[in-house]
């Protein structure tokens, strides 16, 4: 069993490694999409700060969000998705896999890249450090929740649009918590309660999100 | 089954009665007798209930039975509203806060509380359509979402409207606004998830499994909307405290709300028939209303 | 009766715009969707009868 969840991973990497230009434009929306609001809002230093931790979440969120079509389309079309749910594993397992690859690949890079674009905002060292730590355990939620979204919208038409019309307002909660903590820290009082209410979703996530995922594919294939 | 059906008709008409003899004697008259009567209903024809429920359990048989009860509903619903009306212009006395603004919750508040029911409904009826596997119960979840929306939108606009004469602005980022603006994002994407995928069955197993998540995430979303709510207080509005109410506000309040209800079975009923006569436009049975009768 | 006129009662002490904004724009949504729905039955019905006769011509769906 671990060496097909590992096949999994490894073969979702892979193909990723593979279509690195895909990886790249998760990143690169992420940092267009902040540099956008600068833009439109005015250069001055004590707004940007203070809009920081909601603007950079919602980047980081809708930058999970636009590779989220990818993450049982190009399975589906070559029929490997169909072994998947024939395979004797069970399939919420395999889902884990693929949305840990997901995560390796479009969540990571974006909680790498945060101290930059908390840097380009004038926030302060703290708030940075409860930045990454904030998108460190909401990220995943992010791509857990997204996965259901994605799994539901498999084959359906417009499916990149409607995937963040459905997985949006679900998206709320990881937002609310993971703003808050960053606007906590900067206004010196701990995000301590945030960021534990964070890594709650994020756990509820894992356990749940794979057999919904798992539930939702099912569907979207027979 | 017909016991069950049976029991709870005594109960509610129990709770009905007692209601009228113990809380506030003549006050809720109306609903206390609305509640007798639906107990005794369900008492007088549980055996008849429980004979249907699994008959009409096909969307062959439920076509005509669905075609008896809508005009039912629908005239329980008249009847409650005009009197609900009657009752919010010509007795509830005027506000001595709000002026008359205040009158706006006698829709504002019943919608609001219908999204939310209808949305459990939607939700039950398609976790049974998932569960049990059968088109109706999806059929029905199907049925009511458009009137949910409807009254989510009713709830944010009459909301705002509320909002201008009471605190000065059209929109205020309170929980409970902020959570109804949510809950409309939800049931539009149930919606636009039915209206993307073509195959029916499929399109009923996907939008079940989207309700049942969504169930699950509404307390957590509408506890985090919350918890944002209080702690980005800006403004000194606090919409969470309800002022004390005069009974006959909240008598109207829950006749309007009963009418929402009755309403909204009425008009989901007469969706779910369109909904089967689309769907199942190849059956037979269809096909016989077709030839009956003059096209 | 708490209300001196007609007057006063479509005023609603000044809330007018407001008050009757909310109940009429239910009242119109309420009417909006049974009319709606029967225009839906009625279309759903006249194609169940084109489809019953074998007249139905499925290029016009």
């Amino acid at each position: 069993m671990n060496s097909a969840w590992l096949t999994v991973l490894k073969r979702d990497l892979l193909q990723a490694y593979r279509r690195r230009s895909d990886v790249a434009t998760t990143l690169f929306f992420f940092v267009i999409v902040s540099s956008l609001f600068p833009l439109g809002i005015g250069s001055d230093s004590a707004i940007l700060s203070k809009i920081a931790p909601g603007v950079l979440w919602v980047a980081a969120l809708l930058a999970g969000m636009i590779s989220l079509s990818r993450l049982f389309a190009t399975d589906f079309a070559d029929g490997t998705l169909e072994q998947m749910l024939l395979s004797p594993q069970p399939l919420f397992l395999l889902v884990t896999a693929k949305i840990l690859a997901h995560w390796l690949v479009c969540g990571l890079p974006v909680v790498l890249l945060a101290p930059v674009i908390g840097l380009q905002y004038a926030l302060p060292n703290n708030a940075i450090l409860i930045l990454v730590i904030s998108l460190l355990l909401g990220t995943p939620a992010l791509s857990l929740i997204g996965a259901i979204g994605a799994a539901l919208t498999l084959g359906a038409r417009g499916s990149g649009l409607l995937v963040a019309l459905l997985v949006l307002p679900l998206y709320i909660p990881v937002l609310i918590f993971g703003a808050l903590a960053v606007s906590a820290s900067q206004s010196g009082m701990s995000p301590q309660a945030h960021l534990s209410l964070l890594g709650a979703i994020s756990l509820l996530a894992v356990v749940l999100a794979p057999l919904a995922t798992a539930a939702a594919l099912r569907i979207s294939i027979e | 089954m017909k016991k069950i059906i049976f029991a709870l008709g005594f109960v509610i008409a129990i709770a009905g009665a007692g209601l009228m003899l113990f809380v506030h004697g003549a006050k809720y008259l109306s609903v206390n007798i609305a509640l007798v009567m639906l107990g005794a209903a369900l008492m007088r024809q549980s055996a008849y209930f429980a004979d249907t429920l699994f008959h009409n359990a096909s969307p062959q048989t439920f076509y005509p039975t669905a075609g008896k009860m809508i005009p039912w509903f629908a005239w329980l619903a008249v009847i409650m509203a005009a009197y609900g009306l009657y009752i919010s212009f010509a007795i509830a006395p005027t506000d001595f806060q709000q002026g008359e603004a205040y009158r706006i919750i006698f829709v504002h508040v019943p919608a609001a509380w219908m999204s939310m029911v209808i949305y459990l409904a939607m939700a039950f009826w398609a976790a049974v359509g998932l569960a049990l596997n059968s088109r109706l119960s999806a059929m029905m979840a199907q049925a009511l979402a458009p009137t949910g929306a409807i009254f989510t939108f009713l709830a944010l606009v009459t909301g705002s409207l509320w909002g201008k004469p009471m605190w000065g602005t059209y929109w205020v980022w309170d929980a409970r606004l902020t959570s109804e603006l949510i809950l409309l994002f939800l049931y539009l994407g149930f919606i636009a998830l039915q209206a993307s995928i073509d195959d029916p069955r499929k399109a009923d197993r996907a939008g079940a499994l989207l309700a049942i998540v969504g169930t699950v995430m509404v307390p957590i979303i509408y506890g985090s909307v919350k918890w944002w709510n209080t702690l980005h207080q800006g403004s000194s509005i606090n919409m969470g405290a309800a002022p004390k109410m005069a009974s006959t506000m909240f008598e109207a309040m829950i006749l309007m709300a009963l009418a929402f209800w009755m309403y909204t079975i009425a008009v989901a009923l007469m969706r779910v028939r369109c909904i089967m006569l689309e769907r199942e436009r190849h059956a037979n049975w269809v096909k016989s209303i077709g030839s009956e009768g003059k096209p | 009766m708490q209300w001196q006129s007609w007057q006063a009662f479509f005023n609603m002490g000044g809330y007018a715009f407001f008050v009757w904004t909310s109940f009429g724009l239910t009242a119109l949504c309420v009417i909006w969707e049974v009319i709606a729905l029967r225009s839906r039955n009625k279309e759903a019905l006249r194609l169940t009868h084109l489809l019953a006769q074998d007249a139905f011509d499925f290029s016009q769906e």
